[in-house]
């Protein structure tokens, strides 16, 4: 009992597809965050510079990148709910 | 920092454990099967999961740590929000689902599920175990911190609570009840933080931070007589001794039979002694706090601003300040910290907690902990590269927050989950800028513990929302506690005994044998928990999640993304990785503080070990894994 999955997933034709759509909006993000980490270290005096609403670039930046986080989670949702109805009609859905 | 008890605050408390505890007991009727102990039958409706998601990951680390890290660091603190959600990121993108797929009841299972190793089976619950007891010590250690303002009782008895009280939830219930306890603790930490953080707006910010019921302390500044650079007099204040810490001067002075410290600053030509404060060692093994035993209370709560701008001008106050208002104001006016001093006076240990004045472009910027600005060296800026390492890949590899993937029906459901937990918890995270700066600049700040920022500035605002908050984050914390002790528990009972030892049981054993699994690391935590106190939690969060990322990310990924991983590639990660981000973490200087030796002559200066550990664990799955090629048949990609 203890070896059996919580819940049995159907096929899922779509999961090599979500798989490398996960896969790049992973480097995408990656990108960004590696970005900040950059600028910190290799230009730290950027960070200081006053970006709009009276914040520099780090506070700028930083709330970015979480909302920049959520947003891209509600479009991968949103492209793999898709590819599911498309690629796995007449399965049972997974 | 001295405390007497809350009557309000304890009604609450006892209000929400009882409910928590009444919950627990609720769904243990319902609970029988070791599926149901373990997961909860994969019966969670995704948006209860993802906000328990959200009640799971916003630990004490979060709410307490990352608070307080702002209030005392400013900017350095707010590294934490930003790597702790982009962590999620790893584990939406790259590890939701296709673990979903292999979905089994532990790290270990998923791990396992191509291929049955023994190896696997051994190093990744020891992994689990490991991670688990280092993400548990930040919890024991807020629960610790909160009881003190909260019942007026020591740390450690908040410690034990915690540990009663969880022992009481896993043995009686299990993942049911955690489930819909973290829901709703979930949901009302993001409640209370939106209110906590319109009243900060609403109160702007101010020179002098008064509360109703609560006056700030007016520091004392003294124009000493000097000899050279040697204090001779200071007004009627008799001048007792002078001490040189690290370049930093520190005066002890004496009026109507008390001790003071000062400390000695020069501004062109003049001297000025500022007041500061002090816990000092007397006869006896007596500790004095501001030159009185501590049944006088004299000590008192600090966090200030010395200059405010408001459109190129100084002012006293604000009034109240939209969100970016509030942040553009910190960053163009100066911040007064209290940094800690510690040294011998007489043969006597002092600690002293003096005025440091910095500017709020400072503040607001990385660098107040983890200098990387100009003259940071290649060790500190290592150190902060290494930090939001840590922080972005150890999410996923979390042996807590991976069970709960396993707790709804399907992958688009867990996928939903884990959306809705990223916008709860982001918001959340932006909340904890407002609350940890509010916490700095509003005279609630205790010098002892930078962890409780956020409920005593609660307290500042009314007792009443300082209970609730201070209820619920001690809610928080049980919750928390509880998903990791059955982590815990499950690698124990059943990774290591059943799998890996195959001692037979039948269902009613395994359970029992987990339930005294969680006895025994329950215990274990609680001792963990009141060794480590005074720490920030975030920062001892993120040696858990160093040593999750390097032991368990690698072994995941490279299951799920490269076909040719064998098992014994697998296992070498596990134990390089687990090994070389202990070794570091125990060689380093805040562990040689701890031990009670000079942190300054630790064998390294990195804090935060990921940087090397993570790549070492890779090299060792990439080569374990092409060294034992002929050996192993080549894992499926799961997603292929």
């Amino acid at each position: 009992m203890l070896h059996k999955p919580a819940i049995e997933s159907g096929i899922d034709n779509a999961a090599k597809r979500k798989a490398r759509l996960g896969v790049w909006f992973f480097f995408i993000y990656l990108f960004f965050y590696g970005g900040f980490v950059a600028i910190g270290v290799l230009n730290y005096e950027l960070l200081a510079t006053q970006v709009t609403l009276g914040v520099n670039l780090a506070v700028f930046y930083g709330m970015g990148l979480i909302l920049f986080a959520v947003l891209l989670g509600i479009l991968y949702n949103f492209l793999c709910s898709r590819y599911e109805d498309e690629m796995n009609e007449g399965e049972a859905k997974s | 920092m001295i405390y007497g008890i809350s009557y309000i605050a304890l009604i609450f408390f006892v209000l929400f454990v009882g409910v928590v505890l009444g919950l627990s007991f609720y769904f243990a009727r319902k609970t029988s099967s070791a599926s149901s102990y373990y997961a909860a039958g994969g019966q969670i409706h995704w948006a209860v999961n993802g906000i328990a998601f959200a009640g799971d990951y916003l630990s004490a680390a979060s709410f307490l740590g990352i608070c307080g890290m702002i209030a005392t660091a400013g900017y350095d603190g707010f590294l934490y929000s930003i790597g702790f959600l982009a962590g999620w990121i790893v584990a939406l993108f790259l590890i939701a689902e296709p673990m979903k797929r292999l979905g089994k009841y532990t790290f270990t299972d998923a791990l396992n599920s191509t291929f049955k190793s023994r190896a696997i089976t051994l190093t990744a619950a020891i992994s689990t175990l490991i991670v688990s007891i280092f993400y548990l010590i930040p919890q024991m250690v807020g629960a610790g911190d909160l009881v003190t303002p909260l019942l007026g009782l020591p740390h450690w008895v908040g410690v034990v609570l915690v540990g009663i009280v969880v022992i009481v939830i896993v043995a009686s219930a299990g993942m049911t009840s955690t489930t819909y306890v973290q829901f709703i603790k979930g949901g009302l930490l993001l409640i209370l933080s939106t209110i906590l953080t319109v009243y900060i707006l609403k109160n702007g910010l101010n020179l002098q931070p008064d509360h109703t019921g609560q006056p700030y302390h007016r520091f004392m500044s003294l124009s000493p007589t000097m000899s050279d650079t040697t204090v001779v007099s200071a007004g009627d204040w008799k001048v007792v001794s002078q001490q040189d810490v690290k370049g930093k001067d520190f005066v002890k002075l004496e009026k109507d039979g008390v001790a003071r410290w000062f400390r000695l600053s020069q501004k062109d030509s003049a001297y000025t002694l500022a007041e500061a404060l002090s816990i000092s060692e007397g006869e006896n093994g007596q500790t004095f706090y501001n030159g009185k035993p501590k049944a006088q209370a004299k000590f008192f709560q600090v966090g200030h601003m010395s200059k405010i701008i408001v459109d190129g001008k100084e002012v006293s106050k604000t009034g109240a300040l939209g969100p970016f208002e509030y942040l553009s104001t910190i960053e163009k006016s100066e911040v007064v910290r209290f940094s800690e001093a510690k040294f011998t006076d007489n043969g006597k240990k002092v600690s002293v907690y003096y005025q440091a004045k910095t500017p709020g472009k400072d503040f607001m910027l990385p660098g107040l902990k983890y200098k990387i600005g100009k003259g940071a060296s290649i060790w500190s800026r290592l150190d902060f590269i290494s930090l939001m390492l840590a922080l972005f890949l150890g999410t996923a590899a979390l042996p807590h927050i991976l069970i709960r993937y396993y707790t709804v029906k399907s992958q688009r459901d867990a996928r939903k989950s884990t959306i809705l937990a990223i916008a709860a918890i982001g918001a959340f995270y932006v909340l904890t800028l407002f609350m940890g700066l509010g916490a700095a600049v509003n005279g609630v700040m205790d010098v002892e513990s930078s962890n409780m920022a956020a409920p005593l500035l609660a307290k500042a605002f009314g007792v009443v929302l300082f209970s609730i908050i201070s209820a619920v984050a001690f809610a928080t914390i049980l919750g928390t506690v509880s998903g990791l002790i059955i982590a815990s528990s499950g690698a124990i009972a059943h990774d290591l005994m059943d799998n890996y030892f195959k001692v037979n049981f039948n269902d009613d054993k395994k359970v029992r044998a987990g339930k005294m699994a969680a006895f025994g690391v329950g215990i274990f935590a609680i001792a963990l928990g009141i060794l480590f106190k005074g720490m920030n939690v975030s920062f001892l969060v993120g040696w858990a999640f160093s040593i999750a990322a390097s032991a368990n990310l690698p072994a995941i990924l490279f299951l799920l993304f490269w076909k040719r991983t064998t098992a014994k590639g697998i296992s070498w990660s596990i134990v390089t990785g687990i090994v070389s981000s202990l070794a570091i973490i125990l060689t380093s200087p805040t562990m040689w503080d701890r031990y009670g030796l000079d942190a300054s002559t630790a064998i390294h200066k990195l804090e935060n070990p990921a940087i090397i550990s993570f790549p070492l664990a890779i090299l060792a799955v990439w080569l374990g894994s092409l060294a034992s090629q002929d050996k192993n048949a080549a894992v499926q990609r799961t997603e292929a």
